[in-house]
């Protein structure tokens, strides 16, 4: 055959050292590259820029704006109705993701299609209609006076704005690794003897685990950031629904820059430790098993 | 008692849990009466009705798409039959759980738990019983090290899955399956997914775990060899139907219709006419008994081809040597019949030295084959 008679070289690899070794796939400089130029361009530089802003104050400035007991009252409030929420999603996100995936019924493709909303849906008119809705005037609102449960202008009210917000986290996060779960590995289980609640808890949750919880981090991490929605539905009261953006915003209408980027920074601080945390635990399961 | 494969049959099925009488540890025989199940309105099983002899090492053998699957997964209780019964010696278990059924399942893509060990994938269906049911610990790990020894996987109980060969990964899940005790083992297509050569060994590793446990066994195949070379009795089924039951010589040598001869070993087929008891197509023309007179189709074997000699009694037909491939115990020659047609025929490496060359002219005696009235 002549196909074979041509001898010319290929081109020749180079060899790098260490981290840098040739890897059979192509392309490790281009997108590392383009990682960190926009990470950089994107959320880096901006980042630090607010941390440098908020070093340019003296110390005890800084501490006596970044923990005053109306910021010290507005990152509680931010913390524990994000957790919250994410909890929520982290429930009703995996009910959707299962019924998504494992049944068939009419309105799946506009069930679907609702759970990205939340996404799409600009969170203002989110907020507003929420408020609207959740209003000691409105639909739901009206009904859950009933039963004594004020559902909006108040921390209630925020925790369901965030747990609006949230929802796709959950669902799409989940959703593929609940496809690629196959059923057999049930069938197994059940086969072998294991109840419907242990085939839950020992076969199905260990497997849905490390997706779930990044779902729920991103629910949590979404709804630390989120402003539009909240403040229609919160009321705003110092010390009691006024959620941490929202005094970030406050301080800067108030041309108070310095305040602004330091309440910020603390934000930033404590969200970065929580996502950390939630990473850490995800790598820690995922080693556990071996992939 | 731990599983331990030195023991008689009957004492390592011995327990002292759930099972506690030695009836309950007898072999269990498989009755499956008038099953239909079927699949948005396709019917995937239309009246079938099997025994598995208790002891025994069944193959269910059919196309995809023929129901074997599906007649696995009822008797399993993975399925349920719209109309039927399913019986285990003489309990009906039509709607029970499997796990109430006492059945260990092996799944064709293995099913096995990816986030544990294979100690724990094994010891799986020990862990999850209740109470008084469940052995101690120490029990437990030493049946999983029993069971690991029996599948001849010692040394590996705290691998993961993915770090195991599909054979290996095979090897496990017939060890989970079998931790439970099952009174029936019942295995989708075990082999499917693995080489050749692992699927020869391993075949041989079920035969040698079925003879030292001797648990009524059912696998499903879509390989006939492997059907005929492992089975005690293979079960042939068509689309939805159960075609034949038999050993894998009675099924060989006795197809009961068209399809299984077709299905079940190599055989030259031929579309013809039946006239006043001699079969007719093209070229070759046999005598064939006792079947109706109208079009038939006739599977004639490839050892049913016979170098002729002097004897020329009987029916025999010429045709011109094409090819001749002698690469295994017997010589596989392809020879072109006057009438065009391409058939496989066998001679012995003595017959060799009578060959003509390629191209030359030969006459087969024709000493067997089935021909079945068409439907």
């Amino acid at each position: 055959m002549a196909g074979f008679a041509s001898t010319r070289p290929l081109g020749r690899v180079k060899r790098g050292e260490g981290w840098l070794r040739r890897s059979a796939i192509p392309g490790f400089g281009l997108t590392f590259g383009v990682t960190a130029t926009v990470l950089s361009l994107v959320v880096l530089i901006p980042l630090s820029a607010v941390a440098a802003r908020a070093l340019t104050l003296s110390p005890d400035a800084f501490l006596k704006v970044a923990f005053s007991v109306r910021a010290v009252d507005a990152y509680w409030l931010s913390i524990w109705t994000s957790l919250i929420a994410a909890s929520l999603n982290g429930v009703f996100g995996l009910a959707i993701a299962w019924a998504l995936v494992r049944y068939r019924f009419p309105g799946k493709m506009a069930l679907n299609a609702v759970v990205d909303l939340p996404f799409a849906l600009p969170t203002a008119v989110a907020g507003i209609a929420l408020a609207t809705l959740y209003a000691n005037t409105g639909l739901v609102g009206a009904l859950l006076e009933k039963v004594g449960i004020k559902a909006a202008y108040n921390p209630v009210g925020i925790v369901i704005a965030l747990t609006f917000v949230g929802v796709p986290f959950v669902v799409r996060t989940v959703e593929p690794i609940l496809k690629d779960l196959a059923a057999d590995v049930e069938e197994a289980s059940a086969s072998l003897g294991a109840s419907r609640l242990q085939t839950l808890v020992r076969v199905v949750a260990p497997g849905l685990a490390p997706a779930w919880l990044t779902g729920f981090a991103m629910a949590f991490a979404r709804g630390i950031g989120e402003y539009g929605s909240v403040i229609f539905i919160a009321g705003n009261m110092p010390y009691r629904s006024e959620i941490a953006p929202l005094l970030i915003t406050i301080q800067l209408e108030q041309f108070d820059y310095g305040a602004a980027s330091a309440i910020a920074l603390v934000m930033l601080l404590i969200s970065f430790a929580m996502l950390l945390v939630i990473n850490a635990t995800q790598a820690w399961m995922k080693r556990s098993r071996v992939r | 008692m731990p599983y331990d494969p030195e023991l008689p049959s009957e004492a390592q099925f011995m327990t002292s849990s759930a099972h506690s009488s030695d009836a309950a540890r007898a072999p269990v025989e498989i009755r499956a009466a008038g099953i239909c199940k079927s699949f948005a309105r396709h019917p995937a099983l239309n009246d079938v009705s099997l025994d598995v002899r208790p002891g025994e090492l069944l193959a269910l053998l059919g196309p995809s798409g023929s129901g074997k699957t599906t007649l696995l997964r009822v008797i399993a209780g993975l399925e349920f039959p719209e109309d039927g019964q399913i019986l285990f010696d003489e309990t009906d278990v039509t709607f029970a759980a499997a796990a109430a059924r006492g059945v260990g399942f092996v799944f064709q893509q293995y099913a096995l738990f990816r986030h544990m060990t294979v100690a724990q994938n094994i010891s799986f269906g020990l862990d999850v019983r209740k109470g008084g049911a469940r052995p101690d610990k120490a029990e437990r790990a030493r049946r999983v090290e029993a069971l690991l020894k029996l599948v001849e996987l010692e040394g590996l109980g705290g691998r993961h899955p993915a770090q195991l060969s599909g054979g290996q990964r095979q090897r496990v899940a017939l060890a989970r399956a079998l931790a439970v005790e099952p009174r029936v083992l019942l295995l989708d297509e075990p082999f499917g997914a693995l080489d050749a050569t692992v699927r020869k060994s391993l075949r041989r590793e079920l035969r040698r775990i079925h003879d030292a446990t001797g648990v009524t066994t059912v696998f499903v195949t879509h390989d006939q060899e492997e059907a005929l070379e492992l089975a005690d009795r293979v079960a042939v089924m068509s689309r939805g139907q159960l075609e034949q039951v038999g050993t894998p010589a009675e099924v060989y040598a006795h197809p009961s219709s068209a399809f299984v001869a077709g299905f079940v070993g190599d055989a030259n087929r031929f579309c013809g006419q039946m006239l006043h008891g001699r079969f007719t197509s093209g070229a070759l023309s046999v005598s064939a008994p006792g079947v109706a007179d109208g079009a038939a189709e006739a599977f004639i074997r490839p050892h049913h081809f016979e170098m002729a000699t002097d004897d020329l009694s009987g029916d025999s037909v010429t045709a011109r040597l094409e090819r001749l491939v002698a690469n295994g115990p017997y010589a596989r020659l392809e020879a072109r019949l006057t009438d065009g047609r391409i058939v496989d025929a066998i001679a012995s490496h003595a017959q060799l030295g009578d060959l003509p060359p390629a191209g030359g002219e030969i006459v087969l005696k024709i000493t067997g084959g089935h021909v079945f009235a068409s439907a």
